[in-house]
């Protein structure tokens, strides 16, 4: 594989046009699995929540989880889309031990919803993704290898099964190909799954937690020559389980398919495997060895007829949009568009929000998590949330600062403990011994130091030029090692000269 | 006759009156059939295991229930011969596959349960047509069973096992399970009654799937009453089977009694053209056809108006089942893989996954299931779909219409049960399309997903010949009636029933 390090995506988008879309997995948070009762609780011990239904044992029928199709229809509804009068369930038919009856309950050419949107911002710009269908399905077990390199089947010594996970209900959200983004393809590609989610956890319908994989994504990218009328050949790229990593992998596919369009090469219909280490994808199964699912209506269960007054019922049951939501709490938090965008596109609001709520102000919660923050997350490439501090700690390292009882300075170091793990800011602050100088018998001398020693300084303050003072605060900085506080000291110069500063 | 010979001949009213009436204890019923299946089995090879330990306990529990002064349902106490489709909990369950042999369900198919609930006793799993197809129990895993009429000949099939049994006298009572003709073409060979309710009449739940929108499962007897008992011991709405019809249950035993005073005045009976009747002789026997003939003419006797009504698709119904069923099996029986149960094969730790699992199906499917599952893959593949499964769907829409406009003008529809009477082990095990034949007259009810029952018409060359009666859905009541008028009048007629001349071996 060619380095990929030195091209950008500006680069690439010099000399083509991409086109994005992104077909998105989601468990619902139903108490019981879409076809039988087993509950369907997340980390449970292997293989204890299982029925003859979810096994696919000999005889086993499905039957219809009623809430999922809720959920399913409340999700459309959000989405803009028609809710089907009348749709089918389908068999999709290929063979892998994770999948208990060697084929899987979903829906084919009869989705519930059709033809929804959603509306992203990025950079202050508005751009409406299209969404072609939302289907439900079952999801299936999980495998585990063991043996061999990959981590996949081929090679492993033997498997393991967990079928806890097969029949959760899953609902699959497929975007209509996404064009005209240009260079923000990848940032456009990160908004949508970011507003999806955002959606998604309003609604209550899933926890939407991509590490623990009840949110997953698959991502489409084409290029094509800048202005041709036809479209590239698109790959598929799965196992794409972060924001982060949705942006990512369309940066990282758009750079290789331009490398290899460039070099005169073709791009291969395929799937391909995107790897979090390297932030690069592998080709995985090309279209050519690709199942055929023959697909047809299940016939173990009745085709699905929603009541178009229950359709109306949930309509108007629906909660606010997440924009709208957002407008409100934007002006609560008193945040710019762009401050709100930026939040939001990083996933930071919440943590926003939660420093907020654990006591701090609108704008330490800005300082602390656009400022030094969001540097660090940058300086360390990982996500804001990724980094190991707590709204609540941030909360606290305002609180200090306000109290008097750390500088800025000191806070930063504050920080940097809280950052190494080294626990609560209070507790930083004593175990690295960050206390501003609060004997007052130190302080005091510092400053009757300062004042006669500098008495030119001194003249000048008192003649009007306030600005002056910084010499004197230096020199009391100086004398206290930088752990006094500045605004104490401010003030009890003030006091002794007797003027306004 | 012996006492126990008594038991094992009688119908299952006689029998349950019996044991309500305490002059015989259950136990006492089960035992004299276990003795009956230890001599005769080894003949007709009508199970493929006997629960001999189960089927007592069972008995005594009713004997017990009896004894404490609770009411027993019509038919506690009787015994009964289970399909091996069927889900039996903690007791092996095949569906005559050797890729399922060993496998011990840990559940019960719902009419299992309702079997047990009303207390009758299952004697244990008898043998059939390897995942139910086949016409005659000669594609099952473990050998084919044999009809008492005629040790040389096919039960029918695929609930060949179950239906050797009822007319052998190793069980009074059978369940069978039908597809395209499944018990209705073993119950004419046989001589019994038997009956493929409306589709969603019967919960399918622990059912082994062959074709999940045409299986059905249903009752035998050795008569209408008998059939009607069981069929409402195990019809009804169930919540485990989406497919199950939230109606209730058509009172099939007040109309087997009804019809039994052979009143049929103001009867319409229809007899299709399309299946025997004038020009769509071929390939059916000609003493088959006789049977049947005089069985209308009974019927005008009774009272019955006779129409002759056309079907003109019927004879797209062997096309469209042959694609359809095969397509659904082919996903159905997908789950059969040497993962998760049954049979494995060739695991030596070295293959990989997919040879194991191709070596397993090879070695425990037989030749027509795998016949079967390459059809339906075909069938179902991208490019073909609409070609094959897509236009079968389409006849089927085409059958149904028949149906629709021949129950215009008729009550009930009327045809052979199968074209030929029990035809000779073997004769047919080289010609998958002759074998197919023998479901010419069931396959368009199977489609329709309407009820029909076989009735005993009479022998043709000492075999026995079966009517079949076909009503609209829902309306399954309606064939037992018929059925009943039928039964009372022939029996009535010839002196005895019809099993009564079973040859004594
Ligand atoms: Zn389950």
């Amino acid at each position: 594989m060619t380095t990929t390090s030195e091209i950008t995506v500006d680069d690439v988008t010099a000399r083509y046009d991409p086109v994005i879309g992104l077909e998105t997995h989601v468990e619902l948070g139903t108490m019981s699995k879409m076809f039988c009762g087993c509950p369907t609780e997340f980390g449970a011990e292997p293989n204890t929540q299982t029925c003859p239904v979810c096994l696919g044992l000999p005889g086993a029928l499905p039957v219809v989880n009623v809430k999922a199709i809720e959920y399913t229809i409340r999700i459309g509804l959000a989405l803009n889309a028609t809710i089907a009068t009348w749709c089918r369930f389908a068999r999709k038919n290929y063979f892998y031990p994770d999948m208990p009856k060697d084929f899987q309950i979903s829906q084919y050419d009869e989705p519930l919803c059709t033809d929804g949107y959603l509306d992203v911002m990025v950079d202050s710009e508005q751009f409406r993704v299209e969404i072609e269908r939302v289907h439900l399905e079952e999801d299936t077990g999980k495998s585990l290898h063991v043996g061999g390199a990959t981590g996949r089947i081929q090679g492993a010594d033997h498997s393991l099964v967990d079928y806890n996970r097969a029949g959760i209900p899953l609902v699959e959200i497929v975007t209509k190909p996404i064009a005209g983004t240009g260079s923000l393809a990848p940032v456009v590609a990160r908004a949508y799954v970011t507003e999806l989610r955002e959606l998604l956890r309003g609604l209550d319908v899933s926890d939407v937690r991509m590490e623990q994989g009840s949110m997953r994504c698959d991502v489409n990218t084409s290029l094509a020559p800048k202005g041709a009328a036809a479209w590239g050949t698109r790959t598929e790229t799965k196992n794409v389980n972060s924001l982060r990593s949705v942006e990512r992998a369309v940066r990282s596919e758009m750079i290789r398919q331009s490398q290899v369009l460039d070099e005169g090469g073709r791009i291969v219909q395929e799937t391909r495997h995107f790897h979090e280490d390297t932030s690069s994808t592998t080709s995985g199964r090309s279209k050519e060895e690709a199942t055929d699912y023959r697909y047809f209506p299940e016939p173990d269960l009745v085709p699905v007829a929603p009541d178009p007054a229950w359709v109306e019922e949930l309509r108007a049951a629906l909660p606010d949009s997440p924009s709208v939501k957002r407008g409100r709490r934007q002006a609560e938090l008193g945040l710019s568009d762009d401050e709100m965008s930026w939040l939001v596109n990083t996933g930071a609001l919440q943590l926003f929000a939660e420093t907020v709520a654990a006591g701090a102000s609108a704008a330490d919660a800005r300082k602390w998590w656009l400022g030094d923050l969001a540097r660090r997350a940058n300086a360390e490439d990982v996500e804001l949330a990724e980094l190991a501090i707590t709204p609540a700690q941030v909360a606290g390292l305002a609180r200090l600062v306000a109290d008097g009882k750390v500088n800025d300075r000191l806070a930063r170091q504050v920080l940097d403990g809280v950052l190494a793990g080294e626990g609560e800011p209070e507790a930083v602050v004593a175990s690295r011994g960050l206390a501003v100088v609060s004997d007052t018998g130190a302080l005091d001398s510092a400053v009757d130091n300062a004042i006669a020693d500098n008495p030119e300084v001194v003249a000048k303050i008192r003649s009007g030029k306030v600005a002056a003072v910084g010499v004197l605060l230096g020199s009391v900085m100086k004398a206290t090692r930088g752990q006094a506080d500045a605004a104490s000291v401010k003030a009890m110069i003030a006091q002794r000269l007797g003027v306004e500063l | 006759m012996t006492a126990s010979s008594s038991l094992t001949s009688g119908t299952a009213v006689e029998i349950a009156a019996l044991i309500a009436a305490g002059e015989v204890s259950a136990v006492e019923v089960t035992q004299a059939h276990l003795d009956r299946i230890a001599s005769d089995d080894g003949a007709l090879h009508a199970f493929l295991r006997v629960d001999t330990d189960g089927a007592l306990a069972s008995a005594k529990a009713v004997d017990d229930q009896r004894a404490a002064g609770e009411s027993l349902g019509p038919l506690a106490g009787v015994p009964l011969a289970l399909k091996d489709v069927v889900v039996t909990r903690g007791l092996e369950t095949t569906s005559g596959s050797k890729i399922l042999v060993g496998w011990i369900p840990p559940y019960d198919a719902t009419i299992t349960a309702r079997i047990k609930a009303a207390g009758i006793v299952i004697l244990g799993k008898t043998n059939m047509d390897e995942f139910a197809m086949g016409s005659s129990t000669e594609n099952s895993g473990f050998g084919p069973s044999h009809n008492p009429w005629d040790l040389d000949r096919i039960p029918g099939g695929s609930s060949g096992g179950s239906s050797a049994a009822v007319a052998g006298g190793l069980a009074p009572l059978g369940i069978g399970t039908d597809t395209g003709g499944s018990i209705r073409q073993p119950a004419a060979v046989t001589g019994l009654v038997g009956h493929k309710p409306t589709y969603g009449g019967v919960s399918r739940y622990g059912l082994i799937a062959f074709s999940s929108s045409l299986d059905q499962a249903g009752p035998f007897g050795r008569t209408v009453l008998d059939t009607a008992l069981l069929h409402e011991t195990i019809a009804g709405h169930d919540l485990s089977d989406s497919t199950s019809i939230p109606a209730p249950v058509p009172p099939v035993v007040a109309a087997a009694r009804a019809g039994a005073s052979g009143d049929l005045t103001g009867l319409r009976v229809g007899v299709v053209r399309e299946l025997g009747g004038h020009g769509f002789a071929d390939g059916y026997e000609p003493g088959v056809l006789t049977s049947v003939g005089e069985a209308v003419e009974v019927m005008a006797g009774l009272g019955a108006e006779i129409v002759e009504v056309s079907c003109p698709h019927f004879g797209y119904a062997l096309a469209a089942y042959y694609l359809i069923a095969p397509s659904e099996a082919s996903s159905n029986l997908a789950r059969f893989d040497a993962v998760r149960y049954g049979l494995r094969v060739g695991d030596d730790g070295v293959r990989g996954l997919d040879e194991v699992m191709a070596l397993t199906r090879q070695a425990g499917f037989g030749p027509e299931v795998k016949r079967r599952i390459m059809i339906g893959t075909y069938a179902l593949s991208s490019g073909y779909y609409e070609a094959y499964y897509g236009q079968a769907q389409k006849v089927r829409t085409l059958i149904s219409r028949d149906f629709a406009a021949a129950f215009g003008a008729a009550d009930v529809l009327v045809s052979p049960s199968t074209p030929t009477v029990a035809f000779p082990l073997g004769a047919r095990t080289d010609n998958p399309l002759a074998m197919y034949a023998a479901d010419l007259c069931t396959l368009p009810a199977s489609l329709a997903g309407t009820p029909a029952i076989s009735v005993p018409s009479g022998l043709s060359d000492g075999l026995p010949v079966g009517l079949q009666i076909m009503a609209p859905a829902l309306a399954d009541d309606r064939c037992y009636r018929v059925a009943a008028a039928v039964e009372s009048a022939l029996d009535a007629r010839r002196g005895h029933p019809l099993l009564h001349e079973i040859p004594i071996r």
